[in-house]
C-alpha cells in the first residue's frame, strides 16, 4: 500500500538533521481542520517535555475554495531536546492532505524529507485545481524526498465504519486520523487528544468516538509492519528546562492573563473594548470568559468606538484596554491622541500584521513601528513596549499597565501575528513574585478658597486620577490644550510650548530597566540587535555562530520607546550592528536618529518568520570569515531579502 | 464613592467660572440655563454629573457646567458615554452633541448607543449648519441651502434626527427648542427615562443660519405651528381649533378642524407615548402641512444595556474566586523537574 518512491542518499541523510530537532508541517484545505491538528499535537508534543514552538499559517479566506492553492492551511511544530526558540526552518515532515497543500509546501522541505501525501485526494479534479499537469506521487517530481503515499481519505472511512456518520462527516476525521499516524511516528502519548475530543463532542458522543477511532486507526497503522519503508519511528528526548510547572501558551492567551495580572496588580477593574480583526481578535475573546477577574469585555460598533469606550472607562476609574491590528490602530489613532492630551492611562495592544492597508492579515511583519512611535498628529509621545516571545508576553503586558497607571499615559504594547497565534512552552509564574502597583484616586477636596488641579503633577509628571463621582473634584478635560494646573483651556503660545514639553518629558521619564545582553558581552566585533518575535530565530543563530567561535552578541530591545538609558553606550561598543527586522529598517531608523550610530538593516517583508539561516548568514558576512576583519563591503546592503 | 444622597442645588450651583464663549445671541445660551434650571428640579448631584460632548459649538457646553465634564473627539461622544456607563452605571451621564457631530461623523455611534438603550441623555442640538467651521451646510441642511460648500444650493436630502433615533430603536423621542419654556419639562421627562433618551433641541444659530426655524418657533407662528403633545392629552394645536387625525383609508396622519371643542367627534388622535407606530408618523410628519411635533413624542422604557452587562457579569462571577494564580495555571500542564540545561 505505502510505497517509497526514492531511496534516500548518504548526502541526503546527512542533510537531514539530528533528530534532537524535529519540523513537521502539516497542510491541508482550510476546511481539513490543520491548524486543529497542529495545535493537538503541539499539546501532546509539551506533555511529552519537549520544547517546543509553532507556527500556524492559514489562508485570509474563512473558506477558500475546497481544493485550491488559495485555500491552503499549514500548521508546522518544532519540537526537540535543544532549547527551541523559533518554529523552525525548512520542515522535515510534509504532511500534505491534497495536492494544494503538496504544491505550496513541498519547496520547503529539507531534501531527504518526508512527505506523506493522502492519495485518495489525489484526483484529476484536485490535480487541476493545484495546477498539476500530471500527478507527482507518480511522475517522479518528488525524487528530492522520500515520499508516503497513503490513501488517508478510505482508511479514515474504514476506521470511521462502525458509527454510521455520512460520508462528508466522516471525511472530517481524517485530520484525527492524521495525528494518530503524526503521535505515533514522534511517540506521542494520544489520552490527552482523547480527553480532549470527549470534552470537545461531549454532546455528540458518536462524534467523538469517531474521531477517537481515526486517531487510534492512525496509530495503528504506524504501527503495522506493512509501514516498515521509509517512515522510521523518531524519538525525541525531553528538553531539559528550566525546573518548574509548565504549561503551553500562545501570545494571545498570555497577553489576556497579563493584562488581567496587570489590573489585579494596580488593584482596577479592567474594562476591553475591542472590534473583531485578525489576528487581534483572540485576546476580546479570551478576556470575555474572565468576568470573575472584575473584566467588563464591550465587543463596539467599530475601532474607534472600542478605543473610546476604553478611554471612557479609564476616565470613570477602570484600567481601560484596547487592542487591534495595523489597520484597526490606523483608524484608533485620534482617540489615542485624546488619551495623550487628558493624559488617562490606557494600554493599546497592537498585534502587527503585514503589509499596508488591508496587507497580509494572516501573515506576520514587525512594520508598525513607526506608527507605535511616531504616527499620530501633535507632538504625541506614549510609551512603546514589544513583546518577543508568546512567554514574554505575559510580563510584558503586566509592564504596559504598571507604566500606564503609573504616569497616567495611554501605552502601546506591541506583538504580532507570529506571537498571539504561536503556542510555547510557558513555565507557569508564581504570581506572589510580582510586586504590587496599587493606583490611588485622587480623593482629597481641596480646602477653602483653593481649586482643584486636575493638571497639577507629582515627582514623575504624572496628573491625578480624579474619577467622577468623588465629591468636590468636579474639573472638564478634553481635547484643547490644557493650562498647566487647572487643566483650563489654554492656547497661550508659551503653554503649550510648556504642555508639550511636559508631555514629552513625562514619557522620557519613564523608568526603563537599563538594557541587557542576551548573549554575549558589551563591546565586540559585532551586535545582532533585535525587538519583537525575531527573538528566536537571533538568539539561535548567534548562539551557533559563538559555537563556532565568532565574536557576536545579541541583544533584544523590550521598551521600544522610552529607549533604556544605557543602550546608546551599549551600541557604541560595538564595531559593527545589524538590526533584522520583519520590516524595511524600522528601529534601524529609530537607532540611528537617537544615537547616530552605524546601525545596518536586515530585512525581510515575506510574511514569514526570519529562519536562522538567513541570520547567520548576515552574521558571517558581517564579521567577515571568522578571522578576517570586517569590511564595509561584507555588510548586508539595505535590501529586502524577500522581495 | 458615589454618594447618592440628593443634596438640594440652585441653578448657580452648576455654573463654572469659565466665560462662556458662544457669540452673542447663540441659541446655546438659552438651553445652557435651561439645562442649569432643570438640574435642581431632578435632584442631580454636581459630584455624580457627568456631560460629555463632542466637537462642535454645542460641544464645548461641558466646560459651562459645575460637574465632571469630558470634551471629547468628533463624533465619538457616545463611545466615550459607553464606557463611563459600563465602568460606573451610578453616574449620571448626558451626552452633548449636534446635528454634524451626531449625525455625520457620529452617525454609526448614535445609531448603536440607540440600539443598546444606553441610560443616558443624549442632547442633539440641530441648528442645521456647521457653526464651529463657518457655516457649511450639514446632514439636516434643508435642500438648496447655500453654504460656503455649497455656493448654488445644496442638493443632498436631510436626515432627520427624530425619524433617525426611533428607526434605530430608541426608546425615548423628544423635541424641544432653545428659548421654549417647555424645554426643562423635556429634559426632566428625558431624564426620568430609564435608557438611551433622545431629545432633538432645534437651536437657532444667529450667525450662520439665523432664524431657520421661525416658521414654528416665532411668538406669531407659534400657536398655529406648534403640536405640543402630551400624555393622554388629544392632539390640539392652534388653541384647540385643529388636531391630527389618522385617516383611516391612506393610514396617514391628517390635519383636522375642530369644531366647539368637540376634539372626539373631529377624531383627534389621544397621544400615547408608548405607541411606536404613531410615533413613526409623528417623527415623519411633514412640517408646513402640519406642525411641528414638540415634547416627549416616545416613550417606552426597555431594559438598559449597562444594566444587561452588569448583571451578566455579576451572574457569571457569583460563587467564583477571582484566584489569579489558579488562572495562570489552567489548562494541562507538566511538571519539570530536571537541572537547567546547557546551552
Amino acid at each position: 500500500m505505502a510505497t517509497a518512491s526514492h531511496e534516500v542518499t548518504p548526502q541526503e541523510a546527512a542533510a537531514h538533521p539530528p533528530a534532537e530537532a524535529v519540523v513537521v508541517r502539516f497542510a491541508g484545505d482550510s476546511g481539513d481542520g490543520m491548524q486543529l491538528t497542529g495545535g493537538q499535537f503541539t499539546l501532546s508534543t509539551a506533555l511529552a517535555g519537549n520544547d517546543l514552538a509553532t507556527f500556524p499559517d492559514f489562508p485570509a479566506e474563512i473558506r477558500a475554495p475546497q481544493g485550491t492553492l488559495f485555500g491552503v492551511s499549514a500548521f508546522q511544530i518544532n519540537f526537540g531536546s535543544t532549547a527551541i526558540e523559533t518554529a523552525g526552518d525548512a520542515p522535515d515532515v510534509l504532511v500534505a492532505m491534497n495536492p494544494a497543500a503538496l504544491k505550496t509546501n513541498v519547496s520547503a522541505l529539507k531534501p531527504g524529507g518526508l512527505i506523506i501525501a493522502d492519495s485518495g485526494e489525489f484526483g484529476d479534479r484536485n490535480l487541476a485545481k493545484a495546477k498539476y499537469e500530471a500527478n507527482p506521487l507518480d511522475d517522479g517530481s518528488l525524487a528530492k524526498w522520500q515520499l508516503m503515499k497513503l490513501d488517508i481519505s478510505a482508511l479514515t472511512l474504514e476506521a470511521v465504519k462502525p458509527f454510521g456518520l455520512g460520508n462528508k462527516e466522516a471525511l472530517r476525521c481524517k485530520n484525527m486520523w492524521t495525528l494518530g499516524l503524526a503521535l505515533w511516528m514522534f511517540d506521542r502519548d494520544r489520552q490527552p487528544i482523547v480527553d480532549w475530543l470527549k470534552a470537545k463532542f461531549a454532546k455528540l458522543p458518536d462524534i467523538a468516538e469517531a474521531n477517537i477511532a481515526a486517531l487510534n486507526a492512525g496509530h495503528a497503522y504506524g504501527e503495522t509492519a506493512e509501514l516498515a519503508g521509509p517512515m522510521q519511528k523518531v524519538s525525541i528526548a525531553a528538553a531539559p528546562t528550566e525546573p518548574g510547572l509548565y504549561r503551553t501558551v500562545t501570545g494571545a492567551e498570555s497577553i489576556s492573563l497579563g493584562l488581567v495580572a496587570g489590573a489585579q496588580l494596580a488593584g482596577l477593574k479592567l474594562f476591553f473594548g475591542g472590534y473583531p480583526i485578525t489576528p487581534a481578535s483572540a485576546i476580546l475573546h479570551h478576556l470575555a470568559r474572565l468576568k470573575e477577574f472584575g473584566v467588563t469585555t464591550f465587543q463596539a460598533e467599530d475601532e474607534i468606538a472600542a478605543i473610546c469606550a476604553s478611554i471612557g472607562a479609564s476616565y470613570a476609574g477602570q484600567l481601560g484596554i484596547t487592542s487591534s491590528s495595523g489597520p484597526g490602530i490606523a483608524l484608533k489613532t485620534e482617540a489615542m491622541g485624546l488619551a495623550i492630551m487628558t493624559e488617562l492611562p490606557l494600554v493599546i495592544v497592537n498585534s502587527q500584521r503585514g503589509g499596508p492597508s488591508t496587507g497580509l492579515p494572516t501573515k506576520t511583519e514587525q512594520s508598525d513601528l513607526y506608527q507605535a512611535v511616531y504616527g499620530r498628529n501633535g507632538d504625541a509621545p506614549l510609551p512603546v513596549i514589544a513583546a518577543r516571545s508568546p512567554a514574554d508576553a505575559f510580563d510584558c503586558a503586566i509592564e504596559a499597565v504598571r507604566i500606564a497607571t503609573t504616569y497616567m499615559t495611554p501605552v502601546m504594547l506591541l506583538t504580532d501575528g507570529y506571537i498571539a497565534n504561536a503556542a510555547e512552552p510557558w513555565k507557569v509564574p508564581d504570581m506572589a513574585g510580582y510586586a504590587p502597583f496599587p493606583v490611588r484616586f485622587m480623593t482629597d477636596a481641596p480646602g477653602e478658597g483653593e481649586t482643584f488641579m486636575p493638571y497639577a503633577r507629582d515627582e514623575k509628571l504624572a496628573r491625578p486620577w480624579a474619577i467622577p463621582g468623588t465629591p468636590g473634584l468636579m474639573h472638564r478635560i478634553g481635547g484643547i490644550e490644557k493650562a498647566q494646573g487647572t487643566g483650563n483651556i489654554d492656547y497661550a503660545p508659551e503653554n503649550h510650548a510648556r504642555m508639550t514639553e511636559i508631555r514629552r518629558d513625562k514619557v522620557l521619564g519613564v523608568d526603563v530597566p537599563d538594557q541587557d545582553i542576551e548573549v554575549g558581552e558589551a563591546g565586540g566585533r559585532l551586535a545582532i540587535v533585535g525587538w519583537g518575535s525575531t527573538y528566536g530565530p537571533i538568539l539561535q543563530a548567534v548562539r551557533r555562530a559563538r559555537a563556532r567561535g565568532i565574536d557576536v552578541s545579541h541583544i533584544h530591545i523590550r521598551h521600544i520607546w522610552p529607549l533604556p538609558k544605557n543602550l546608546g553606550e551599549l551600541l557604541r561598543s560595538y564595531d559593527r550592528i545589524i538590526v533584522p527586522e520583519m520590516n524595511t529598517g524600522q528601529l534601524k531608523t529609530l537607532l540611528r536618529d537617537q544615537y547616530l550610530v552605524d546601525c545596518r538593516p536586515l530585512n525581510k517583508v515575506s510574511g514569514q518568520p526570519f529562519m536562522i539561516a538567513e541570520i547567520e548568514d548576515a552574521i558571517a558576512n558581517g564579521v567577515g570569515d571568522g578571522d578576517v576583519p570586517p569590511s564595509a563591503t561584507q555588510l548586508p546592503e539595505p535590501k529586502a531579502m524577500n522581495p | 464613592m458615589n454618594d447618592m444622597t440628593p443634596i438640594a442645588t440652585s441653578p448657580k450651583d452648576w455654573e463654572t467660572d469659565q466665560e462662556v464663549r458662544w457669540c452673542p445671541g447663540c441659541g446655546d445660551y438659552a438651553i445652557l440655563k435651561a439645562i442649569q434650571r432643570t438640574m435642581p428640579q431632578i435632584g442631580g448631584t454636581p459630584a455624580n454629573t457627568v456631560f460629555v460632548s463632542g466637537i462642535g459649538c454645542s460641544s464645548r457646553f461641558p466646560y459651562y457646567m459645575e460637574t465632571y465634564g469630558f470634551h471629547t473627539i468628533h463624533g465619538r461622544a457616545p463611545a466615550f458615554v459607553t464606557g463611563i456607563k459600563l465602568a460606573n452605571p451610578d453616574l449620571d451621564v448626558w451626552l452633548v452633541t449636534g446635528d454634524g457631530d451626531g449625525l455625520s461623523i457620529g452617525g454609526n455611534h448614535m445609531m448603536h448607543i440607540l440600539r443598546r438603550n444606553l441610560d443616558t441623555q443624549i442632547l442633539l442640538f440641530n441648528n442645521e449648519i456647521y457653526g464651529l467651521t463657518k457655516g457649511q451646510y450639514s446632514p439636516t441642511s434643508r435642500e438648496g441651502t447655500r453654504s460656503p460648500s455649497t455656493p448654488f444650493g445644496s442638493v443632498d436630502h436631510p436626515a432627520k434626527p427624530c425619524a433617525f433615533a426611533l428607526g434605530s430603536g430608541a426608546r425615548f423621542v423628544a423635541r424641544g427648542y432653545d428659548v421654549s419654556k417647555n424645554l426643562p419639562d423635556v429634559l426632566k421627562a428625558a431624564h426620568s427615562h430609564k435608557g438611551a433618551a433622545f431629545i432633538e433641541i432645534f437651536q437657532n444659530c444667529i450667525v450662520y443660519n439665523a432664524d431657520v426655524f421661525a416658521e414654528f418657533t416665532d411668538k406669531n407662528n407659534a400657536n398655529s405651528h406648534q403640536l405640543w403633545l402630551e400624555q393622554g392629552e388629544p392632539m390640539l394645536f392652534e388653541k384647540g381649533s385643529r388636531g391630527i387625525s389618522l385617516d383611516h383609508d391612506t393610514l396617514q396622519l391628517k390635519v383636522v378642524d375642530v369644531e366647539g371643542g368637540d376634539w372626539q367627534n373631529a377624531g383627534v388622535i389621544v397621544h400615547d407615548v408608548r405607541n411606536r407606530a404613531v410615533a413613526h408618523m409623528l417623527v415623519e410628519m411633514p412640517f408646513g402641512p402640519f406642525p411641528m411635533a414638540l415634547g416627549v413624542l416616545y416613550d417606552d422604557p426597555h431594559p438598559t444595556f449597562e444594566s444587561a452587562v452588569v448583571a451578566q457579569n455579576r451572574e457569571l462571577s457569583e460563587g467564583r474566586t477571582p484566584d489569579l494564580q489558579a488562572l495562570v495555571s489552567k489548562g494541562q500542564t507538566w511538571m519539570v523537574e530536571k537541572e537547567p540545561r546547557e546551552n
